[in-house]
């Protein structure tokens, strides 16, 4: 007995759609994704011919060398000291590193009493049994909060630079108007096999960053790389989806808020913890048990803290760029 | 030092040199991206993973994506492939072949 189906039935199954796609019949992506060509970039003829007239107005004034048999004098006389000191420079390097102890010996002064005690006695005093986590955030923490605050810094030097300068009104600055404020809008949209590959890869990728973060103080990792590894995956999404949905939950209010708390909340916990060792204080927070999650002191919020500042810095440095501002 | 890692050694030396030989802007960022890969594997041999996550994060993800968007803000992608297109014999042979025929 066969099941042979109705004309009207069989053109529902999906062995029909299949067979349909894979003789040419049919391309799904016509009418689903909108292609748009990327514009031709357009030079304002004016503005090119203004900056030619003062480029020629300025190597006029400044370098004008076939009358001028110093300045000529100058440049050869340049390129001969700039070879030369880098000549000089390679071989005051290669010197240097010639009188550097070899690796492997005993004696180095880089094996000293710091490097015996951090391992010694690390995880007792740290409770973290990633040995580098008990390092970076706990004896040497001031410099694990510089380097968050240099990435705040860089993202604040890139706001500055790139984002398109609105008045009081909200119109855009008439000098940065020419620049394109959104070069999104000429992609594919709705592209069907990055959504698909995005929906399944960013939670993914999200969560084992958020993994890292949070064993920084029992494995490999921390907040720096686990920060790095979720916004990578926000840029993926970004990517995907566009920035209306990432604009739900992350605009710049969102940014500074979180730079803000992470932040300050770092420097005062380490500054807490910092007063009450050097003061032989009785800390309130405990060390708990070596390998549990929740152990290590400080360590796992201080983690969480640089996590969020370096994801949000990834993420806002890739909005900036592709649309200034976020 | 065992031989694997000396075959990633030479990979970096390599890498090291033909990013600054490459004239295509978009070749030399593919090739940085490897470079940092290639780091992120002589981390895992040197027993430092920390370093190796941050690597692969940092450097071949993150840094070359900005690269990207950047080439792509001043249009430095299509300039490349625009001379590529007028120095392809393929496409002057179809120049000339229009105006021969």
């Amino acid at each position: 007995m066969s099941k042979k189906k109705s004309t009207e039935n069989y053109q529902k199954t999906f062995a029909f759609h299949f067979f349909s796609w894979l003789h040419g019949e049919k391309d799904p992506y016509l009418g689903n994704v909108e292609m748009q060509p990327q514009k031709e970039y357009e030079t304002d003829p004016e503005m090119v011919l203004r900056h030619e007239k003062e480029h020629d107005a300025i190597m006029d004034k400044v370098y004008d060398t076939q009358h001028n048999v110093q300045l000529r004098l100058f440049h050869s006389l340049y390129e001969i000291t700039s070879i030369l000191f880098c000549l000089f420079l390679m071989a005051l390097l290669l010197v240097t590193i010639s009188y550097l102890p070899a690796t492997g010996v005993a004696e180095k002064p880089v094996n000293n009493e710091v490097a015996a005690r951090y391992i010694e006695n690390g995880l007792e005093e740290t409770g973290a049994i990633n040995i580098v986590a008990g390092m970076i955030l706990d004896y040497r923490a001031f410099d694990t909060l510089g380097e968050s605050h240099v990435l705040f810094v860089a993202t604040i030097t890139v706001l500055i630079l790139l984002r398109l300068d609105k008045n009081k009104k909200g119109e855009i600055n008439p000098l940065t108007k020419d620049m394109n404020p959104n070069d999104r809008i000429y992609e594919p949209k709705n592209d069907a096999i990055l959504r698909l590959v995005a929906s399944f890869l960013v939670p993914i990728i999200i969560i084992f960053g958020i993994y890292i973060i949070l064993n920084g103080h029992l494995g490999p990792g921390g907040g720096f790389s686990g920060g790095a590894v979720i916004g990578a995956g926000l840029i993926l999404y970004l990517n995907a989806f566009g920035f209306e949905k990432t604009e739900r939950f992350f605009t710049e209010k969102t940014y500074k808020w979180i730079c803000f708390f992470s932040l300050s909340f770092y420097c005062l916990a380490k500054s807490y913890s910092f007063f009450t060792g050097a003061n032989h204080l009785h800390s309130i927070i405990p060390n708990g048990t070596p390998g549990a999650i929740l152990s290590g002191g400080l360590i796992l919020p201080l983690n969480i803290a640089v996590g969020l500042v370096v994801a949000c810095t990834m993420y806002a440095f890739y909005a900036m760029f592709r649309k200034g501002g976020f | 030092m065992t031989a694997f890692q000396m075959i990633l050694m030479g990979l970096l030396v390599i890498c090291a040199i033909s990013v600054s030989f490459s004239r295509n802007l978009l070749n030399s960022i593919l090739i940085y991206m490897s470079f940092s890969l290639v780091m992120s594997l002589l981390w895992i041999c040197l027993e430092s993973p920390d370093l190796a996550i941050t690597e692969a994060a940092v450097g071949a993800g993150i840094t070359s994506v900005l690269f990207f968007v950047t080439l792509k803000k001043i249009h430095a992608i299509n300039i490349a492939e625009k001379a590529e297109e007028k120095k392809s014999p393929q496409h002057e042979a179809l120049q000339n072949g229009g105006k021969n025929e």
